[in-house]
This record gives C-alpha cells, structure tokens and sequence, in this order.
C-alpha cells in the first residue's frame, strides 16, 4: 500500500519534493496573507465538548493554551460546537471575523464534509484536522491532518496493567466501536498479554461519548465480574477512574492526567501532549515554511506521553513499563507483529508479517485481538 | 373603525416585541451580574448575527431546519395536541431519505431529490401520525409518547448506522454510504445559503395558507378550540388530528431530508443535534402560527450564530447562549397572559382570537 | 468459568445494584412530579431542575465541604424552578408544558454556565453503607451499598402514598388537581395549592440531581444527565400517578439502565442500542396497552384531561 504519509521530523522536505506548482502557488499566497495579518500567528481551535471535561476536549485545549503562551501567537477558540453547519459557520466566522489564518477543528467528525468543504472555499487558510486520513488524491491541498499514536502509551499502561492484575482481568470501558477505539482496546491487550500471557480485557461499549450514568454502570458490573483493572476510551474518563477507586481497583487514565482523582488506584495512562504539535506548526507559519499535510508521531515525537505512575505501582512493573516504553522511543517497534489472531480464531496478521506503526492500514482497524472479550458489532 | 382594527392588529407584535426588549434587559442584568459588559455582548450578537451579509447568511442557514421542526409541534397545536417528537422524526425522515437516495443513485437529479423528500415526509409524517393515532384511539398521552419516541428513533437509528448500515470506509465516525454528488442541495447562487431555506420557507407559507386560509384549517381551529363544538359541526376530529400529527411531522421529516441533502450527504449520528427540540420552543413563540414561524426561528439561528463571537471575544462559555433563549422563551410565554389585557387593544377584541 | 448460572446470578445482581444506585434519582424527580401533576399541572422543565440541582449540589460541597448542604441547596434551586413555573403557568393563556421546556433550556444553560469552575475540582460526596455485609459474593455487597438518599426515596413514597390518601393536605391537592370547579367550590386557593406543589416537586428533583452529582455517578460534568429529568415524567404516566408504583418503576427504570452494560460485562456483546432503548419501548408499550378506548386512564388527575382553564 502505497501512502502519502510523512514522518513527522521529515515531512517539510518530502512534502516539497511532491508538492505540484499550483499548490506551491497557493502556498505563495497563503504567505503573503500571514505577512499582512501582521507579525501573530492567528491560530483557531474548535471542540466538539466543553474544554474542562476532563477529557479530550480539555487535552486539545491545554494544547491551544500552551501555544497561545507564545508572545507572537493569537490564540481563540470556541467549545461544544456540533459536526453541523455549525462548525461550519464557526470556522468561517474565525476565519472573516477573527482573522484565522490555520484552523484547528479537533473532532473527528468535522473532517467530512464540514472541513473540506470551507477548505474549498478559503484556499488561502490551512485547515488541520485531528484524526483524520487526508489523501493527496482526493483532498484540498490546504488541508491536513494530525493525529498521535496514543496506542503506544496505552500499550505500556497495558503493561502495567497486566503485571498489577491479580485476577488476570482487565476492563475496557469504550464508546462505540471505531477504528480509534479497537486499536487502543488492541493494543492496552497486547501490552498487558506482553508480560502476562493469561491476561483477557471485558469490553463493554457505552454508545455514546458521554454518558456518565451507563460508564460508571458499565464499571461497575464489570469490576463484579471480578475485573480488577480499568481504562477506557470516552470523552471524559474521570466518572470512571473514580468508580474505580470507590470500588478498590485499579484504574489507567487517558487524554489528560487523572492520577490527582484516584491516588490509590491509578497506575498510569495515556495522555496528548498537543502543546508540541501545536507549537511546531505556528513556528513553521511563523517562519513561513510549508506545512506538511500529514503529521503522525508517538512517544518517540513527543505528541503522546504516559501519565506519571501512581503509589500503587511496583517497581518490577515500572521496570517493565519502562523499558516498552523504550522500545517506542526508538521508532522501530510495533506491536502488530504476525502471527496475530482476533477472537474470534481468524488470523488477522499472518506468520512473518509485520506492520509498523505508520502503516494506515493500522487506521482502520475493526478486529479485536485475541484475549479481548467482546464484539465489534452493534 | 378603521383605526381602532388596526391597534388591535397591532396587538400580536407589540406584546412580543415588548416582551422580547424586556428578555434582553433581563439578559443584560445577567450578564452584568456575571462580569461582563453588556453593550459589548449585545453589540457582538448583533455583529455576530444581523451584522454583516456574513452573519446573515449564518443566521439564515441554520434558522432552515428550525422553521420545519417548529412546524412538527406548531401544526398539532392548532388541534389542541402538545407535540414533542420532531427530533425523532427528523432523524428518522434523514435517515429513510439518505437510504432512497442511495437506491437512486445515478438516477436524474430533480427525480432523486423529490423521492428522497417524500421520503422523509412520509417516514416523519407518520412516525408523529402515530403519535396523533394513539391519542385519538387510546387515549395515550401524545405528548410523552413522542418524547419516548424521539428516544427509540435515535436509538434505531444508531443501531442501524453502526450496524448493517454502516459504509465502511466512514471509519471513525460511523455513517451510511453517501448519496449521489449530483443529487445534494446546493448553495444559492454565490451565498453560502443551501437551497434548503426556500424549501423550508415555502413549507412555511403553504401550511399557512393550508390553516389559514382553507376549510380544513378552520375545521382544525374550530375542533382545536373545542372539541364538543367540532362534533356537533360533525367534524372528522380523528382525520383532522391524524393529518396535522402527519403534516408536522413530514415537515420535521423533510428537515431531516434537507440536513442529509444540504448538510451531510449521508446519515450519521450528526443528525440528532437538537434541531427538533429548539424547533418546540420556536412553535411556541410564534403562537402555532406558521408565517410566524420564520421570524421566530430567524432571531433564534441568529442567537446561535452570534454563540461563537461571544465565546471568543468576550470570553464567555457556550452556555451563554442557552441561557439566553431560556430567559427569551420564558419571558415571551409569560407574555402570552398579557393578551387581551390592555384597553388600547380592547375596542374591537372579540373572542376569535381565543384559540390556545 | 462457572457457566451460565454465575453469569444470569451477576446479570441479576447488576440489574439489582442498577436499580438502586440508578434508580435513585428517578425516583426523586417522579415522585416530585407525581406531585405537581396531582395538582393539575404537568412540569416537563425538571431536567432543568435536575441538572441545576446536580451543579449547585457539587459547587456547595465543594464550597462549604458540606455534601448535606450541598443536598439542601440543590433542592432549594429546585424549588426556585419550580416558584417560577408556578408563576408563569397560573397567568391565563400560559401553556405549562412549553414554559417546562422553556425552564429546562434555562435551568441546563445556568447550570452550565455557573458550573464551569466545578467540573475540575473534586467535591465532598454523600458516604454511603453497607447493607450486604451479611453476603460473601463480593458484586452482591457492592450493590447493597446504600445511600442514605435511597433510603429517603423508601420512606418518602409510602409517606406521600399516605398524603395523598388520609391527610388533609392531600385531599386538597387532588381536589384542585380533579376539578378546578369543586376546589372552587370548596373555597381553595388554586394557584397557591399547584404554586406548592410544583414547589415541592421542584425540591425533590433538585434533590435527584443532587445524588447524580454527589453520589452516583458522583461528579458534575455537563453531560452527567442523559435525560433522566424528562423520563422520570414519562415515568408518571406509567406509575399512573401512585407514589408507590412511580418507585417500583424507578426501581425498573435504573435496572434496565444497567442492563445493557451488564450483558456485555458477561459477554452478551451485541444490541446494546436497543438494550439502551428498552426502558423507552416498555413506556411506551405500557402506556399504550394501559390506556383505553374511552380515553381516560385511570388515575390521571381530571384536569390534566380536560383543563378548567
């Protein structure tokens, strides 16, 4: 499969080398815009939920927070703006009215068609996504995409995980189940099964991204079914790593940092470091470079990071975390090593077959491996 | 005499438009109270919402969807029946019309899109015809039958669109496979308005004239108005309360269509975004009146579009706006007790107008 | 693996657990609006009471590091939701189902608007104790963890029951709530019996969302109502206006809540949707099949069928 990804730390190079001349010129004009708008970068964030929830919403905005500290960054945003018109109208207002010269529409359900129908409109002003597959082929070339690999930190949060378990359960609390999710169901499994073989993850799917009530039942009737460590993947985890430390077992957090909410249970978690992302591509508006269209990284590139490690955890398993953690860090591991089944017997990645992380086949995953407990249907 | 009709005409515009100043001085008290300016917040709504043709077109295109949900609780009123289940019919109207289109594709543009728009109308029509049927045959309660509804048509269509329905190339935000490029709404001339707004307005102006201006409409105010009266004028109150539930929910129906056509191009989850429950509130407003319905809902897209400038200039949250409408909504129902209340408007007032 | 009989026993527990710790809150918010619809008037705004009374409920713990507080307060805020419905819904012309909806937009907008600077910080919760010490299954114990607030929810229905059937009071508000002409003619003070009643109604659903915030799921976030305040009205309508049955159905209610994720807990894994959906199908299906054919169910309050404006 041929992609037009980029490494993140090469991309301004390779994207030069593919870049037709009407883009460049498109380019050219987005440059003169910049240098008009005076000497800030005019950057716009839009989410999806409020940003304090905890959650995603208020990972993406820690990310627009520390870029705005830059003294020659103009930072604005707008929160629980819905994938309607709506996020339409809002990028087009910060657009016309704030002066946005790069947008940053976070949820994934903006990209298609919201994002690449005013990217068509405003050829001059960047669009980057969070999450999205931007094709070369098929998509505006004033549109990009970003996204980290926080299937790395929740692989070695699995680690941990499978190494505290006492029953050899673990719980996966997720909202519906997309590529994003499995990945991270699949890779919190493999990390823990890494280490401890015996290891299988209950999954159960809420539905929806917020609905506190059914995520902390969803916890409960899982830590009854003798579940001893729980994670997750909705919006906002805090509802359930505090269910968690009510019931006494151990919790790994995601999108932002939770150990302050359980500081007996938690063990570590997967967090966004957005501010990195963020503040490379003012830099390069600033220093008029081009903008690569696909941005991918993980540990490694810093746009992911695991959550420091809670009391309770031992020091073999921060030994173990430690060095997965390693292994990420030198770029040239991955988890999705043949042969691999998923659970229900089929082998997904025959004997001798690899794929590393940057493989977009990875993207759209709808299998869950071995060990996991649960279904992908609805 | 002339003149004396002419105040009393008056009377159905000064007592909201009163009513409304008085909603924004109440609003502006909140907003001093919470620390901001309210000259600035009033003067970034206006920009944010009447301001400019940019703002304009953004009140515009988001008032669309809203004048065709009003429509689903304004047209059972006028039979005396609480409707609440346009959200449930314009998800499930989206949905079975994305499904048409997708049977369609390929097929000419001006056949497609009246397929997929009878299509919505009649999966929303009879979805809150339903509704309409239980009341009249059972006695049930319609106005929490279609609450209930709006939940189970969600669900469903949840179902659906993460299961067999799903196209799989939507990875991350699950949706059915896209309908036909050639078959979408598009943008009036170079604005940024979908045709879906003169759909919606002339809706608007047929129902109006559908119960204003017709027998059936006078049948459905006389038996709204009184029930014991429509029988002994031995009016076909089951028809009548069947073919409003059924004409509201095809317009709520027919939104859903316009959402899939102008907005999505598919049917996904986007489509319960609280179009149809804003749209009760707007049916209110307008007092059941489908001509009043557009300025209703303009003002309240207006509210909405001007959310965003207030979030980022003047720093408040998003809620801000919601508080708004509810102090806006709760003012204007308040003032429908001033009716009648005033001597000016008095002379020539008799009681045709006391239809609730 | 024990099998399928530990599975059905944990699906069975989980439902029993659910019914409890999610059952609590709609028990709150339908007895409030069994109230307030004996009375003659229906409040479909208690979302709005909910979801204001979870915030304030949290934003007192946390200011005052007193959760009971928090308790009162958030039924204060109610009982304000309601004051205002009364208010407005006893002008003539005044539609009480719209100005519901109208307090439900704005009791969410304020609740949100002031609860921004709560979602962060970690409040006070209510504590709660162990009714299944007796048991060794560990999930048996974890559902018998009562709060005290259920415990109110008990005595609080028999006590309304009672209200309702032998007391004064009672007789009153079914009187007003039956027939604006015989309260009339009794010398009642209408609007003053329904201002109280939707008055109280309004505490108790502000002291519902109380328990969502401070006990279960136990956090304020803007999304921790998924609509709870408006079914608890539909619950009304199946409980058929009887403070008893509006807390069996509660108790139903949270069970099927739980439901969906304890089957998938046991590895039952599709059609969770429709699981989710179920309490909506069997209210509806319940309403229709207890209704009749002469239109009036039994026990609804004569002036909600046929208001004596």
């Amino acid at each position: 499969m041929k992609t037009t990804e980029k490494h993140y730390t090469l991309t301004r190079r390779s994207l030069l080398k593919g870049m037709g001349s009407v883009s460049l010129l498109g380019l050219f004009g987005s440059r003169m815009r910049y240098a008009n708008a005076g000497s800030k970068v005019n950057m716009g964030f839009i989410y999806v939920g409020p940003r304090d929830d905890f959650g995603y919403n208020q990972a993406h905005f820690e990310g627009k927070s520390g870029v705005a500290s830059q003294a020659w960054v103009n930072a604005f945003d707008q929160e629980s703006v819905p994938e309607t018109v709506e996020v339409q109208k809002a990028m087009e207002s910060m657009i016309n009215l704030d002066g946005a010269q790069v947008l940053f529409p976070t949820s994934f359900g903006y990209f298609d068609p919201h994002i690449l129908k005013i990217a068509k409109k405003y050829p001059e002003i960047m669009f980057l996504h969070c999450g999205g597959l931007w094709d070369e082929k098929k998509h505006p070339k004033n549109v990009g995409s970003y996204f980290g690999y926080i299937d790395e930190p929740v692989y070695v949060a699995g680690v941990v995980a499978g190494l505290m378990s006492k029953t050899n359960k673990l719980g996966f609390i997720a909202a519906i189940p997309i590529p994003q999710v499995l990945k991270n169901i699949n890779c919190f499994t493999m990390g823990a099964r890494s280490v401890n073989p015996d290891i299988t993850t209950n999954v159960i799917f809420t539905g929806g991204w917020a609905n506190p009530v059914k995520e902390a039942e969803a916890a409960n009737s899982m830590v009854d079914q003798g579940v001893d460590v729980l994670t997750c993947h909705v919006d906002s985890p805090k509802v359930i790593v505090e269910t968690a430390e009510k019931r006494g077992v151990y919790s790994c957090g995601y999108h932002t940092n939770q150990l302050p909410l359980a500081p007996k249970g938690f063990l570590t978690g997967a967090e966004w470091n957005w501010t990195n992302v963020y503040t490379d591509y003012a830099k390069m508006i600033k220093n008029d470079e081009l903008i690569p269209n696909l941005v991918r990284g993980g540990l490694k590139e810093g746009i992911v990071k695991s959550s420091p490690y809670g009391s309770a955890v031992t020091p073999a398993a921060k030994k173990a975390a430690d060095a997965a953690r390693e292994k990420f860090k030198t770029g040239n591991f991955t988890a999705f090593v043949g042969p691999i089944k998923d659970n229900t017997g089929k082998v997904v990645i025959p004997e001798g077959k690899s794929y590393p992380q940057r493989d977009l086949w990875l993207e759209s995953m709808d299998w869950l491996v071995e060990g996991v407990i649960g279904s992908t249907k609805s | 005499m002339n003149n004396v009709l002419r105040i009393d005409r008056l009377e159905p515009l000064i007592i909201p438009m009163t009513a409304l100043l008085f909603a924004l001085i109440l609003f502006a008290i909140f907003i001093t109270l919470v620390g901001a300016d309210p000259f600035g917040v009033f003067h970034s709504i206006y920009r944010g919402a009447f301001g400019s043709w940019f703002s304009w077109q953004n009140t515009l295109v988001r008032a669309a969807p809203l004048m065709l949900t009003a429509l689903c609780t304004a047209l059972p009123a006028r039979m005396g029946l609480i409707v609440i289940g346009g959200e449930g019919a314009f998800v499930l109207g989206g949905l079975c019309s994305a499904l048409t289109g997708l049977m369609l594709v390929g097929s000419p543009a001006w056949f497609a899109i009246s397929m997929m728009m009878l299509a919505g109308a009649i999966t929303g029509g009879l979805w809150i015809a339903a509704a309409g049927a239980l009341k009249y045959r059972r006695g049930v309660n319609e106005t929490i039958s279609s609450l209930l509804m709006n939940y189970i048509a969600i669900a469903v269509m949840n179902f659906l669109i993460i299961g067999v329905l799903r196209d799989p190339a939507t990875l991350n935000k699950p949706s059915t496979y896209p309908i036909d490029e050639a078959h979408m709404f598009v943008d009036i001339g170079n604005s940024s308005i979908h045709w879906g707004l003169v759909v919606s307005i002339v809706i608007c102006l047929l129902l109006w004239f559908l119960s204003r201006r017709t027998v059936f409409g006078y049948a459905v105010d006389i038996a709204g108005g009184n029930e014991r009266a429509a029988r002994i004028a031995r009016l076909p109150v089951g028809f009548l309360v069947l073919a409003t539930c059924f004409l509201g929910g095809a317009s709520a129906g027919i939104a859903g269509m316009i959402e899939v056509a102008a907005i999505h191009g598919r049917a996904n989850t986007s489509l319960n975004a609280g179009y149809g429950y804003e749209g009760i509130l707007i049916a209110f407003l307008a007092r059941h009146n489908p001509l009043l319905i557009i300025p209703a809902a303009i003002l309240m897209g207006g509210i909405r579009a001007a959310s965003g400038l207030l979030q980022r200039s003047h720093d408040l949250p998003d809620a801000t706006s919601l508080v708004m409408q509810g102090i806006i909504f709760i003012v204007i129902l308040g003032s429908e007790s001033l009716y009648g209340r005033f001597k000016i408007f008095r002379q020539q007032h008799s009681s045709e107008r006391a239809v609730a | 693996m024990n099998g399928d009989d530990f599975s059905l026993l944990s699906v069975i527990i989980a439902v029993l657990g659910g019914a409890i710790r999610v059952g609590t809150p709609f028990i709150f918010v339908s007895l409030g609006e069994c109230l307030t619809e004996k009375s003659g008037r229906i409040n479909l705004g208690l979302e709005g009471n909910l979801v204001m009374g979870a915030m304030a409920g949290y934003a007192i713990s946390y200011l005052s590091g007193s959760p009971w507080l928090g308790v009162l307060v958030a039924g204060l805020s109610g009982a304000a939701l309601g004051l205002l419905h009364a208010y407005l819904c006893q002008q003539p012309r005044v539609n009480d189902i719209a100005v519901g909806i109208a307090l439900m937009i704005l009791g969410t907008g304020l609740a949100f608007y002031m609860g921004k600077s709560f979602i962060q910080p970690q409040a006070p919760r209510l504590g709660s104790f162990s009714l299944g010490s007796w048991s060794d299954i560990p999930a048996l114990r974890a559902a018998l963890e009562i709060n005290v607030l259920f415990i109110v929810g008990i005595i609080l229905t028999p006590a309304m029951a009672w209200f309702f059937k032998y007391s004064r009071w009672g007789l009153i508000v079914r009187t007003v709530g039956e027939s604006t002409d015989a309260a009339l003619a009794s010398g009642f003070n209408i609007n003053a019996v329904r201002m109280l009643s939707t008055m109280a109604g309004g505490f108790l659903a502000g002291v519902g969302g109380s328990f969502l915030s401070l006990y279960y799921p136990g956090s304020w976030n803007e999304g921790l109502s998924s609509g709870q305040g408006l079914m608890a009205v539909a619950l009304v309508i199946f409980a058929r206006w009887n403070p008893v049955n509006c807390f069996y159905a509660s108790l139903l209610f949270g069970g099927a809540a739980a439901l969906g994720p304890a089957l998938q807990s046991v590895g039952v894994t599709s059609g969770y949707y429709l699981f989710n959906a179920a309490p909506y199908v069997l209210t509806l299906a319940i309403m229709v099949s207890t209704s009749s054919n002469n239109r009036v169910l039994t026990g609804i309050p004569g002036d909600l069928v046929n208001p004596g404006r």
